[in-house]
């Protein structure tokens, strides 16, 4: 089989942003792994000690090895060179295998495809360092990108490949075989040539399976076919309509069209979808996405149903809304697990009722956006407001306590963090120091009122750095209200939070009782008195 | 359309007495003439402190037997009170900011759960709320206002409901000059409306009791006053509390 290789053989240095004209060089373990050309030009090379190579080359930038970042920058430089041909194999960071048979006739020859694979690669790495070796088998590919040198691409004939590696030594079959290298040397036999003129069973018998893997490279044949990357499958549906579509009635029957296409798709692949983005655009050019999201995986008809009512809200919103004709509807499955199929429950399980409150609860998110319909689920926490998550509707509500310890505030309609566990049925899963005691307030204020106290002189309350208050509080107002006589109180209660990192908070909570029996939880923080909550 | 409309009633199966109530806490059973909630009511509760409280008792009721319930303009609800009441929070939906689409999606809520707990903005048009009232009648879905649960404070909710429920006189217990916490309260509701509830009646609740939800009450509560516990905590011993 004709096989491509295209390699950059200092990948690591490339990956790591150095530029060939700065000696710069990749160690790991204190050993050089790549070195640019400038470095090179100074006589470092990749296996010396980091000490000598900064002795070689007092000037040199040495950059720790990191694997994920190589690969990570390969990403890209495949993803370019699957624009030419499908089918590549990724065989390390820094070097890629594609079968050239059909790409090679399309672009006009080995050598074509070569220099324009070399091109592509060079361009997206922005140097010009990618080396080409097209031979029978990936070995020999492998040998001629390794051999390119200034070159760049070296096309062995087909059928040429044996005689090619015949004059190489037995040392470039590479680290794999590095100690059967040595035997074959100490026997006599140095070459390629020499070890493909030995007879295969012979080889076999001698050396085990792996000097039959050996003989078989030498012989130019592979060992194995190219384990080729699937692109991921392509699971997004878009419907064109022309003439734009204006009646909404139209619009949700191509929802539907496309629903079942979207469903067909992923039951072929054995998926099913938990969460989904919705996307039109209109003749005017806008362009709307909403994300949709359903923990127990969304069948044809709930997608279909939540695409006509993203559709109506779009509708019903006034600004921000389309103001054309659809031109363009799109499903795209966002996230997508294995099929595992749902097991009804026998006795009760999913009741009439509750897939009616379903269907109301996504109605009114099409109307209102995901986020707007939310399920509270508590948490840990010493404040009242800290101690309930919001979770939006149809989003797993027992997601596993991920930063136990450090509850993150969150507030009602904003952003989507999810910390902290399900523990609807167990409120307190750990003890949290400082919390009140029960009962809760009833009013939880979304933004703390701010207030004033006063004890029966008319001075202003305090409460001092040790958690002394200056007097007790005689009267309050909230908001700037009128002046409301206090019957009972209690407190301070002081309340210091992750002192040890920024954005700390100290606070002390006083519980304040007034004559017509309203009660308030009123903290002091930054200076100031405010009515947290009220036990409405 | 008409005798549409006729066919389907005609269709539908027959509903016995129970399966028209919607259950409240036992503690208010003595409160409504049937001992429940008529499905299709709607219940405001006027805008007093307890208010909230007694609106989540109502909706632990719902909740717990194992119906839906959705509260639509409350951002400030105290959802750890809630779970103390006795409110099964997986089956209680928020809407905290509906915006100018609040009657869209009460409407729409109206159609999916058994209860809907409504604070509804403060210009709340007399249109929206018949129509509101209307559709809540029409789907058996009982609407319970909370009057003054809006962010602008107290005004009248403009249609006049099946049942008004308002706290008359409320009293903590547990709570001295400097020392012990709040720790249950006991109130006074009084409960009015059209129909067989013109007359108006009162029922004496712990709400919240010692225990955490609602119950029964006995003694009268004395009249807007603060009743200091009688095993008060020294202010010494405060600090214990906390945790």
């Amino acid at each position: 089989m004709r096989v491509l290789v295209a390699s950059l053989p200092d990948w690591s240095v490339v990956a790591a942003g150095c530029s060939p004209d700065v000696p710069a060089a990749v160690v790991t373990a204190n050993l050089v792994v790549a070195v640019t050309t400038a470095g090179r030009a100074d006589g470092v090379r990749p296996g010396l000690r980091r000490r000598e190579a900064q002795g070689r080359c007092p000037e040199l930038l040495v950059v720790a090895a990191d694997t994920g970042r190589d690969a990570r920058k390969w990403e890209p430089v495949v993803a370019a060179v699957e624009s030419l041909a499908r089918a590549v194999e990724v065989l390390a960071p820094g070097a890629l295998a594609l079968a050239t048979r059909g790409p090679s006739r399309y672009f006009g020859g080995d050598v074509a495809l070569g220099e324009k694979v070399a091109d592509v690669v060079d361009r997206t790495v922005g140097q010009a360092a990618c080396r080409v070796g097209v031979a029978d088998g990936l070995f020999a590919a492998g040998l001629a990108a390794r051999v390119a040198g200034g070159g760049r691409v070296v096309v062995v004939e087909p059928g040429g490949s044996p005689a090619w590696l015949a004059p190489y030594p037995v040392g470039a079959l590479g680290p794999d075989y590095g100690d059967l290298a040595d035997l074959l040397v100490r026997l006599g036999v140095r070459t390629l040539g020499d070890l493909a003129a030995l007879s295969g069973p012979s080889v076999l018998g001698r050396f085990g399976a792996r000097g039959a893997a050996a003989h078989r490279l030498a012989k130019a044949l592979d060992d194995r076919p190219l384990a080729a990357r699937t692109p991921p499958p392509d699971l997004i549906v878009t419907a064109e309509l022309d003439p734009p579509e204006q009646r909404i009635e139209a619009a949700a029957f191509v929802a539907k069209a496309l629903a079942d296409e979207l469903q067909e798709r992923l039951g072929s692949v054995g998926l099913t979808c938990t969460k989904v983005a919705i996307e039109v655009e209109t003749e005017h050019g806008e362009h709307l996405v909403r994300h949709w999201r359903h923990e127990g995986a969304l069948t044809a008809n709930a997608l279909s149903e939540r695409a006509r009512w993203q559709l109506d809200g779009w509708l019903a919103r006034g600004s921000g809304g389309p103001t054309g004709g659809l031109t363009l509807l799109r499903l795209t499955p966002e996230e997508v697990r294995p099929d595992g199929g749902r097991q009804m429950g026998f006795w009760g399980g999913l009741a009439d009722s509750d897939a009616r409150a379903a269907r109301a609860l996504a109605r009114v998110q099409g109307v209102l956006g995901p986020e707007a319909v939310v399920t509270a689920v508590l948490g840990g926490g010493r404040g009242f407001a800290e101690q309930v998550r919001l979770v939006p509707w149809g989003d797993a509500r027992n997601v596993e306590p991920a930063l136990r310890g450090s509850p993150k505030r969150r507030r009602l309609g904003k952003g989507s963090a999810r910390v902290a566990g399900d523990f609807a049925e167990s409120p307190a899963p750990a003890p949290w120091p400082g919390r009140l005691v029960r009962p809760s307030p009833a009013v939880v204020h979304q933004s703390p009122r701010p207030a004033e106290l006063r004890h029966v002189g008319g001075e202003p309350i305090e409460v001092s750095g040790r958690g002394a208050i200056s007097a007790a509080p005689a009267a309050i107002s909230i908001e700037g209200g009128p002046w409301s006589m206090v019957a009972a109180w209690a407190g301070p209660w002081p309340l210091e939070e992750r002192w040890w990192e920024g954005g700390g908070r100290r606070r002390a909570r006083l519980q304040v009782l007034l004559e017509s029996g309203d009660a308030h939880l009123v903290t002091r923080e930054s200076g100031r008195w405010w009515v947290e909550a009220s036990y409405g | 359309m008409a005798s549409l409309h006729i066919a389907a009633a005609k269709g539908r199966p027959v509903a016995t007495a129970d399966t028209r109530l919607i259950g409240v806490p036992g503690a208010m059973a003595g409160l409504f003439p049937d001992g429940g909630i008529r499905r299709g009511s709607t219940v405001v509760i006027g805008p007093s402190s307890g208010g909230s409280s007694v609106a989540l008792a109502l909706v632990a009721a719902v909740t717990g037997s194992g119906a839906w319930a959705a509260a639509v303009g409350l951002p400030s609800l105290g959802l750890a009170a809630a779970a103390e009441l006795g409110v099964r929070l997986e089956r209680l939906a928020l809407v905290p900011y509906p915006g100018d689409q609040w009657t869209v999606a009460a409407a729409a809520l109206l159609d999916g759960v058994d209860l809907l707990l409504l604070g509804p903005p403060a210009r709340a048009g007399a249109g929206d709320a018949r129509r509101l009232a209307a559709r809540a009648r029409e789907r058996g879905v009982v609407m319970v206002v909370l009057d003054g649960g809006g962010p602008a404070g107290a005004f009248g909710w403009p249609e006049s409901p099946d049942f008004r429920l308002a706290v008359v006189r409320s009293a903590w217990d547990g709570l001295g000059v400097g020392y012990g916490h709040l720790r249950a309260r006991r109130v006074e509701v009084a409960l009015s409306g059209r129909r067989a509830a013109v007359r108006e009646r009162r029922q004496l609740l712990w709400l919240p009791g010692p225990g955490g939800e609602m119950a029964p009450a006995d003694e009268a509560v004395p009249a807007g006053e603060a009743v200091p516990a009688d095993e008060g905590v020294p202010v010494s011993k405060a600090a214990a509390l906390v945790g």
